[in-house]
């Protein structure tokens, strides 16, 4: 193909657009309004992701040493456990710095145990993070068999609780974005079909004035991948701004203190990204789909 | 330039439209193909621009048996073809003067050549000062003007019309005729089927009647030869 050619399908494809006005308006709106769904219930869903996660990565398994253990083997053990399967890392943490944590934890109310740091109550610990949350409970019993652990805890029954939470969480959105994925892509693609088949009769009498099925084809392919780029713009903008809002609220009003949210870059230009890109394909697939059918001269 | 040799169309519904004709039209020739409704005009029109495929018997037009191009060249084949339609065939939402260029777009020709050939074939039909138009907004005459621009726009050495004039008035049928007269004047052969019998009573050439598929009659300066 000759770039002329090319350049000729390009402003064909545009030209297209601007004389079948409402036709396109049509269609860009239905891209619009899916993709405003999409990317609202993607950002929901991802977000739901990376709290879960975050809940998730506090979950940790403290082992308790025996008071009868030297501290000069505390570096074995730790080998021990680090050697362990599932284990991303031991950390040690003395009995005083357990205290201090336990104070800090507990704000003006912690004043009270102060006085404990003479008979310090608690024992040395290793706190153990493993590398996937959910292997927390099988990690927690291979280390209770160590015979230098006291005891062992992370959170019996709770753990669990939260983890069924969560994932739920996350089945049920990436059920409802792929449901909407799909209603996205009837969607469009029918409203695209129904922009062509009233065309249905130009494309016959192209191919009878001898043009080649390519040469009908690209333009059409053109203009449906223009289309769904188009449709992407208002929900990218929409979503960019939305979200931009709803992260500042969430930071002021909650702090840090509660939960956390993605942050706006790279979450939204991926989102964009991904809209375009959605937008994009489903339009050329939607316009090439329908053309096809009509070929056939 | 054209010849038929044994050609038979018979419809997957059953419907034999051909039934074994044989025809050689020499190159620069102008030829009437007349004959009742359901005869088989349409259909031996029709495997000319390989619209239909004939289901026995070759046909061969500039050298090309269309009986045996393949789905794919069929667009090449064509393009050494003009066809003008009873019902014009334009694009609508394009101009006048973008129905008569998509002819040379499709050949990706230079749009310098294109500008100079749409013109020149505009002024031959005498729409020069209607090219920005659309179709909706021309008679009926004109855009049958415009059709036959198109098909004549890449000097294609053969024109074939489908009932050009069917859809006009008596007064517009003459003049569409002129352009073909002149088109056939400069040496293009011309296959019109028709069902005008004044016309081809009136500017006489080789008429060829066909009749149940069949080509009944074959005459070098013949007449319409029906009452209707």
């Amino acid at each position: 193909m000759k770039i002329r050619t090319f350049k000729r399908h390009f402003v064909e494809a545009f030209k297209s657009m601007g004389r079948n006005g409402w036709m396109s308006f049509a269609s860009i709106s239905a891209v619009t309004v899916t993709l405003l769904l999409v990317s609202v219930f993607l950002a929901i869903l991802l977000n739901i992701n990376f709290i879960a996660s975050q809940i998730e990565d506090d979950v940790q398994i403290r082992a308790y040493i025996e008071r009868t253990e030297k501290p000069e083997s505390y570096d074995v053990y730790q080998k021990d456990l680090e050697k362990l399967d599932k284990v991303k890392s031991v950390k040690y943490q003395s009995k005083e710095e357990g205290l201090d944590e336990l104070i800090e934890s507990l704000g003006d109310e912690g004043e009270v145990f102060s006085s404990l740091k003479e008979e310090n109550p608690l024992r040395d610990a290793f706190i153990i993070y493993t590398d996937k949350p959910q292997d927390t409970a099988v990690v927690a019993k291979e280390v209770e068999k160590f015979k230098f652990v006291n005891k062992v805890e992370y959170g019996k029954g709770t753990v669990e609780k939260l983890f069924k939470v969560t994932d739920a969480a996350r089945n049920v959105g990436i059920f409802l974005v792929l449901g909407l994925v799909f209603t996205a892509m009837f969607l469009i693609s029918n409203t695209i079909k129904l922009t062509i088949v009233t065309r249905r009769r130009e494309i016959e009498i192209m191919k009878l004035v001898g043009a080649t099925n390519g040469f009908i084809r690209w333009p059409f392919f053109i203009e449906g991948f223009a289309l769904g780029v188009f449709g992407a713009f208002l929900p990218i903008i929409v979503i960019a701004v939305g979200y931009q809002a709803v992260f500042d609220i969430v930071n002021q009003k909650l702090g840090t203190v509660f939960i956390e949210l993605l942050p706006v870059t790279p979450l939204i230009p991926q989102l964009a990204l991904l809209m375009l890109l959605i937008g994009g394909v489903i339009g050329v697939w939607g316009s090439l789909t329908s053309v096809r059918k009509f070929l056939k001269i | 330039m054209i010849e038929m040799i044994d050609v038979w169309k018979t419809y997957p519904n059953g419907v034999m439209a051909l039934n074994g004709i044989d025809v050689y039209i020499e190159k620069g020739e102008f030829v009437y193909v007349v004959g009742p409704s359901g005869a088989g005009k349409s259909t031996f029109i029709k495997c000319m621009y390989r619209e239909e495929k004939p289901t026995k018997g070759s046909i061969i037009i500039n050298g090309t048996n269309l009986a045996k191009v393949k789905e794919r060249q069929i667009p090449k084949v064509r393009r050494k073809m003009g066809v003008i339609f009873q019902d014009f065939k334009l694009l609508p939402r394009l101009t006048v003067y973008e129905n008569v260029a998509f002819a040379l777009e499709v050949i990706e020709e230079s749009p310098k050549v294109i500008r100079e050939r749409v013109m020149e074939v505009l002024d031959l039909v005498k729409l020069k000062n209607k090219a920005r138009m659309f179709p909706d907004e021309l008679s009926g005459g004109e855009q049958q003007r415009v059709s036959i621009a198109r098909s004549i726009v890449n000097r294609p050495p053969v024109v074939i019309a489908d009932e050009p004039t069917g859809n006009l008035d008596p007064e517009t049928a003459w003049e569409i005729m002129d352009i073909f007269k002149e088109i056939n004047a400069r040496g293009t052969t011309v296959v019109m089927a028709t069902h005008n019998k004044e016309i081809v009573n009136t500017i006489t050439k080789r008429v060829i009647a066909i009749e149940g598929g069949r080509i009944v009659r074959d005459e070098a300066k013949g007449d319409y030869g029906y009452e209707d």
